[in-house]
């Protein structure tokens, strides 16, 4: 009797496959984790540290060595000075001790108590610094006529050492940065104008998107050129479209502006992007006019795979156009549109660029991503910046799962 | 709504109000003088020549001569103002004219006078909307770019004294471009041009490097974990890189990478290899599996069929994932504008920011916008069609 049931668990070929794929993927994971995961921990990190700009320079002892008065000849006299300095106004450091090496024929005259000189280095213990200490050392010293043939005595750098505590690696935690972030009004505006933004840049691309793709769904003589114009917007650099737009609305010399007027539609200059809260609406327009050609390509594509049969059947039963696109069109769409409206929904929350160059953050525009580098850099609480960017992530997970979900359901793409 | 004597009025009052709008601000743009549509005649008119259009082509297109006799007598469908010349008013009505019967004569195509099948009237409204589709579209598309160009031609004092006149003197030859000239000599974007070109040449080599073996083991190879994977790339994908941004910058200004072109191709390629890895995978998937195990079954070792079969037959994609990383890393702003200091170390982008200050003419700006969406607008004509295959295959990344 043959045994005829499959073998079980994996064999050695799958074992090889397997070890094979994760000889392919090492390099991206390794990446990935480093440039990836590891921020994403450490912005978690420094979210509960109180860190600002300028401590992301730790304390640091810094040390400048020269000689005061002429060395000519044998007997001549000068001084020979360390001027230290603690790099940081109000940390300390501790244990800081100073080394260098002791030019040779030069002969030291009072020395510093908490300096020694042996074996040709002169050696330093300064103990504890207070913020902001300066220590100069002067040590008188007497040439002969062997210092005359060595290295000129400032040619060797002196070494410095001196621990400080690092704000960013220590253990104070704080959970002031959320409670500043989550304080007072300003967190729900600023969430109000993000989920605005949000919702309506996304239908808004989605529906021109629509519009387009069906505009380009049939074939005619320059329908090609016409797909790469409608594209531009979207390839364009950011920065390229978000001056043409500030310049072309600009309320001094812009061109909509004079339009407007000579059109008789508005009486005075109207400063688009700057007043609440048309500043808003207009970044939501740009949102929508940058990224409405990629809703149409997706939307184009995907309505270039649906079956004619269903149209020449729906003629054959005296469907109108508009019964068509509504009966089947439509919900062969849904799929590419729920998946197309998550994801750039999650897109679109994530923009920094678009708002950050045309005003700023100003006006009330200020969203989510932008209140990161405001807080961050613009009012210099790196600690502030981080607990918003956490703020951002937690969103995003939240969005991620629904999004998966409906993924799953969909599946495709 | 459903009578031929209704709709055509209607939609030929809409179709000559829409011409109306486009020609008065095509005009506006190319003279400089300001045309306006006079929006109550501009319907009146245009309902007239939508019952016209009923009664055949003679009929349509006196209609039509009628509009532009009026129009030069400053009651058609658009006005314009003492500044403008006579060649402009009668282009700009002959226009409106020309172009409002030619829309007419189309939309109005299968419109009878009598009572009308329900879909010869949406067949109509249909076209009408098709037709103020590609002009809206076309419009907002062209006038930023428009814009762009014709300011960088302009000088600052032309520019404020008339906003509008977007004309451009010819008789100064080569002088109208003497703000690339000055951007090129005096701002060094000669450098930056190239800086951004190497930069994004390198992250389109280091990015393919890490995909290509990553996605053939996505979509090929099985191990456990590989739904997972596959999942996690694209949540990686939607991490905001402002998130990202500012442990970057901390890390970067701690071991002195910060400032250096070195840092700035050793991070870009990571924002692009998820994208890639994605892209690529799909590809890869639909891929016939039999070619590589007829390559198996020869003898050949797994990576020598990634390299003699796999990445031949997928020359189209990756052609497509080229493209689109280094599009990514041309455009990117965020990180060369955060990491960048030392102005002989810009990328273009963070030197047209640099040009965002008062001190510098707006002029020069727009020449620096130009001169950065040139080369990739170029690159992208050129292989549309790749470009647009690859945004399809996987990638909705804004």
């Amino acid at each position: 009797m043959t045994d005829t049931t499959p073998p079980t668990g994996t064999g050695p070929l799958a074992r090889r496959e397997a070890r094979l794929a994760w000889g392919l993927l090492f390099p991206t994971l390794a990446a990935v984790s480093l440039v990836v995961i590891l921020p994403l921990l450490a912005v978690f990190w420094i979210s509960f540290k109180p860190v600002g700009l300028a401590d992301l320079r730790p304390p640091t002892p810094i040390v400048r060595e020269d000689i005061r008065g002429d060395l000519e000849a044998a007997g001549d006299e000068a001084t020979l000075r360390y001027r230290l300095r603690n790099s940081s106004q109000d940390q300390p450091i501790l244990g800081v001790t100073l080394s260098d090496t002791w030019p040779e024929g030069l002969a030291a005259g009072e020395l510093d108590p908490a300096c020694a000189i042996a074996d040709g280095r002169l050696d330093c213990d300064f103990g504890d610094w207070e913020g902001g200490q300066r220590i100069t050392l002067q040590i008188p010293v007497t040439a002969d006529a062997s210092y005359f043939e060595g290295p000129d005595p400032t040619d060797s750098a002196p070494v410095i050492t001196g621990q400080a505590s690092n704000v960013l690696t220590n253990f104070d935690f704080t959970h002031e940065n959320f409670a500043h972030v989550f304080d007072g009004a300003e967190f729900w505006s600023v969430l109000g104008v993000t989920l605005f933004y949000t919702i309506f840049g996304t239908l808004g691309a989605l529906i021109m998107g629509l519009f387009a793709a069906l505009l380009l769904n049939k074939s005619f003589r320059g329908q090609g050129l016409l797909r790469g114009l409608y594209l531009f917007p979207y390839v364009a650099p950011v920065i390229a479209v978000a001056f043409a737009w500030i310049l072309l609305f600009d309320p001094f010399s812009g061109s909509a502006n004079a339009l407007l007027i000579r059109m008789g539609v508005s009486s005075e200059a109207i400063n688009f992007f700057g007043e609440r809260p048309l500043a808003l609406i207009m970044v939501t327009l740009f949102e929508i006019w940058r990224y409405f050609p990629l809703s149409f390509l997706f939307i184009l594509a995907r309505m270039q795979s649906i079956d004619t049969d269903m149209y020449e059947a729906a003629d054959m039963d005296g469907a109108s156009p508009f019964q068509k696109f509504r009966y089947l069109s439509l919900p062969q769409l849904l799929g590419i549109l729920s998946v197309l409206f998550l994801l750039r929904f999650i897109w679109t929350f994530n923009k920094f660029d678009d708002i950050f160059l045309l005003t700023g953050g100003n006006a009330g525009t200020r969203v989510l991503t932008v209140n990161v580098y405001e807080q961050a850099f613009a009012l210099s609480n790196i600690g502030a910046g981080a607990a918003v960017a956490v703020v951002i992530f937690c969103c995003l997970l939240l969005f991620s799962v629904f999004f998966f979900r409906v993924m799953s359901r969909e599946e495709g793409l | 709504m459903r009578r031929g004597y209704v709709t055509a009025p209607v939609l030929g009052a809409l179709w000559c109000f829409v011409i109306a709008v486009t020609v008065a601000v095509a005009m506006s743009f190319a003279t400089g003088a300001a045309f306006r549509p006079a929006i109550l005649l501009s319907l009146l008119l245009g309902a007239g020549l939508g019952v016209a259009a009923l009664h055949g082509a003679m009929a349509l297109w006196g209609a039509a001569v009628v509009m532009a006799a009026l129009g030069l007598a400053g009651f058609g469908p658009m006005v314009a103002d003492d500044g403008a010349g006579l060649v402009a008013l009668v282009a700009g009505h002959g226009a409106v004219a020309l172009f409002t019967a030619l829309g007419a004569r189309t939309i109005l195509e299968e419109i009878r006078p009598g009572a009308l099948t329900r879909h010869e009237f949406e067949e109509a409204v249909i076209r009408f909307l098709t037709g103020f589709g590609y002009i809206f579209f076309t419009a907002i598309v062209l006038i930023p770019f428009y814009v762009m160009v014709m300011t960088s031609l302009k000088n600052q004092a032309a520019l404020m004294a008339n906003p509008l006149d977007f004309s451009i003197d010819l008789s100064q030859g080569w002088g109208l471009f003497s703000s690339y000239v000055e951007l090129m000599r005096d701002y060094s974007f000669g450098s930056y041009l190239w800086t951004s070109f190497y930069v994004s040449v390198l992250t389109v080599l280091i990015t393919l490097a890490f995909a290509i073996p990553g996605a053939y083991a996505v979509a090929r190879l099985r191990f456990r974990g590989q739904a997972l994977f596959s999942r996690s790339i694209l949540l990686i994908y939607m991490v905001p890189m402002i998130v990202l941004a500012l442990p970057i910058y901390i890390a970067f200004s701690m071991t002195g990478l910060r400032n250096t072109i070195f840092g700035i191709v050793l991070i870009y390629p990571v924002t692009t290899i998820p994208v890639a890895l994605y892209m690529l995978q799909g590809y890869f998937r639909g891929l016939p599996a039999e070619v590589e195990e007829a390559g198996l079954m020869d003898g050949l070792s797994r990576l020598a069929v990634i390299w003699k079969i796999t990445l031949p037959l997928s020359l189209p994609a990756l052609a497509s994932v080229s493209l689109y990383v280094f599009m990514i890393a041309w455009n990117e702003f965020l990180l060369a504008f955060m990491l960048l200091d030392d102005p002989s170390k810009y990328t273009l982008t963070r030197g047209i920011a640099s040009l965002n200050s008062s001190e510098v003419p707006r002029q020069h700006l727009m020449a620096g916008s130009v001169i950065a969406t040139v080369p990739i607008m170029v690159l992208f004509l050129g292989l549309e069609r790749f470009m647009t295959k690859g945004l399809t295959a996987g990638s909705v990344k804004g």
